[in-house]
């Protein structure tokens, strides 16, 4: 049997308006056989939270370039764990300070990308991650 | 998950607990081990409510009617549930899924659950679980399911059977007469809405779209035909009175159920055909050594087809 597809929902947060990066995440997820549901620019926490239980996604991956992270990032986080979905795999990308990564990490994102990731190794965290999870087996 | 959490599992989607319904979906989509069963409990063969399908071409605009749809059905009080497919790609069976952007105003509406799903394959304009798909949101109080097909331009005339409405999206500016006889409008629309009115060249889109219709067979139902603008927002008062007295008028017809339910029994024995035959296969050997085969030049698939078939007839006999 084929292995279960992985699906992630791909956001942006915040205010600013530069999707090339998070695009270029998803064509780069779809080109590695997953599945990606992309939801646009200005998203609010609330907004991504609930696409990402009603798609029951594997991994949230957000964007973000404004510098909002430290607030948007874990509210999504909340958000989700209120709606008993903290089983959900949280990612995060952009321009990110070095010194704010343990915070964020602290708040439930596995990993964040910074500037000029190459796209493998986002490919490979996912590939890992789900491997690890709970998620893989069952359904 | 065993018989009983399925029950259960049912019984959650029926409530209308948002993760159960995405839970139930995903092991439906995925052909996961029991979703025979949840699909048996949430059965109903009555299908009170009510499954509008919306296709047409790329970029025709059915996304951004769907979201202007919702809206509608919303003021309403109707509880609104999606299906989005987006066509998966044949090299990595990857998929964008973006559909949804376009109805993300609805996200926090707890009254509108939209799923997007991947063709995975499946041609027609659907996914193999499309179907099974909205019998789920409708057991969860959806009414109406909306499906959007994956926009391919021609054949997608899968969504017609499974949908009481279907309504059929097309342009301006895409080679009218070409676009309007590969749409098959004659076979899909119960309503043919010609979209991006505020673009030049409408006014030649509805009258080739008139004109092909005036040549379908007197005897079929003819579809209406409304110009509009999702993105202005002109002419959707009267497509969504015209769409809401289709959908009062297709009422309970028994004739209709009698043929659905038919089509339901041979879509799972087709399936149920098809693992039995990979079942087959593999007892056989697997499909490598069959593959190794054929090069050899010992058999062809169509003598592995007639064995497969004479073990399983030895079965039924
Ligand atoms: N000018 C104009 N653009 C439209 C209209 N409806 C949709 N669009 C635009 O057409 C593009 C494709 O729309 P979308 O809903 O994604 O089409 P789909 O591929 O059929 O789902 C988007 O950029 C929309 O904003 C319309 O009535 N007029
Ligand atoms: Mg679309």
């Amino acid at each position: 049997m084929e292995p279960r597809k992985i699906r992630i929902l791909i956001a942006k947060p915040g205010l600013d308006g530069h999707d090339r990066g998070a695009k270029y995440i998803a064509r780069a997820l779809r080109d590695a056989g997953m599945e990606v549901i992309y939801t646009g620019i200005r998203q609010t926490p609330e907004a991504i939270a609930s696409a990402a239980v009603q798609e029951d996604v594997d991994f949230v991956g957000l964007s973000l370039l404004s510098g909002a992270h430290n607030h948007l990032f874990p509210e999504v986080a909340r958000l989700l764990a209120a709606q008993k979905a903290s089983d959900i795999i949280l990612f995060g990308g952009g321009v990110i300070p070095e010194e704010d990564i343990p915070g964020l990490k602290a708040a439930g994102f596995r990993a964040i990308f910074t500037p000029g990731t190459p796209a493998a190794e986002v490919i490979e965290f996912v590939i890992g991650e789900f491997a690890a999870s709970d998620r893989s087996g069952s359904r | 998950m065993g018989p009983g959490d399925l029950e259960n599992l049912a019984t959650l989607v029926r409530s209308g607990d948002p993760r159960s319904l995405a839970r139930a979906l995903s092991l439906v989509e995925n052909g996961a081990t029991g979703s025979a069963e949840l699909l048996h409990h949430l059965y109903d063969a009555a299908r009170a409510w009510k499954t509008v399908g919306i296709t047409g071409p790329p970029g025709a605009g059915k996304s951004t009617l769907a979201d202007r749809l919702i809206a509608f059905w919303r003021s309403n009080g109707r509880r609104v549930g999606v299906l989005a497919v987006d066509p998966s790609s044949p090299f990595s069976g990857g998929a964008i899924l973006g559909d949804r952007l376009r109805m993300q105003s609805h996200a926090c509406d707890p009254g509108v659950f939209i799923r997007s799903m991947g063709s995975r394959g499946h041609v027609g304009g659907l996914s193999a679980a499309t179907s099974a798909a909205s019998d789920i949101l409708g057991a969860a109080g959806y009414d109406p399911v909306l499906i959007e097909t994956v926009g391919v331009g021609q054949g997608e005339v899968e969504v017609a059977g499974l949908a009481d409405i279907t309504i059929l999206v097309l342009v301006p500016g895409l080679g009218d007469d070409v676009q309007v006889m590969k749409a098959g409008i004659m076979e899909i629309g119960d309503l043919i809405v010609l979209n991006k009115a505020d673009r030049p060249g409408i006014d030649q889109l509805e009258a080739a779209v008139k004109a092909n219709l005036e040549l379908s067979p007197s005897s079929s139902p003819r579809a209406a035909v409304v110009r509009c603008s999702a993105e202005t927002g002109e002419g959707l008062d009267l497509l969504f009175s015209t769409l809401e007295g289709l959908i009062t008028g297709s009422g309970p017809d028994p004739a209709a159920r009698r043929e659905r339910v038919r089509e339901d029994i041979l879509r799972v024995a087709e399936s149920v055909g098809i693992r039995l035959a990979a079942r087959l296969l593999e007892r056989g050997g697997g499909i490598d050594p069959a593959v190794d085969r054929v090069l050899n030049g010992e058999t062809s698939p169509w003598m592995i087809g007639r064995d497969l078939e004479r073990l399983a007839s030895k079965a039924v006999e």
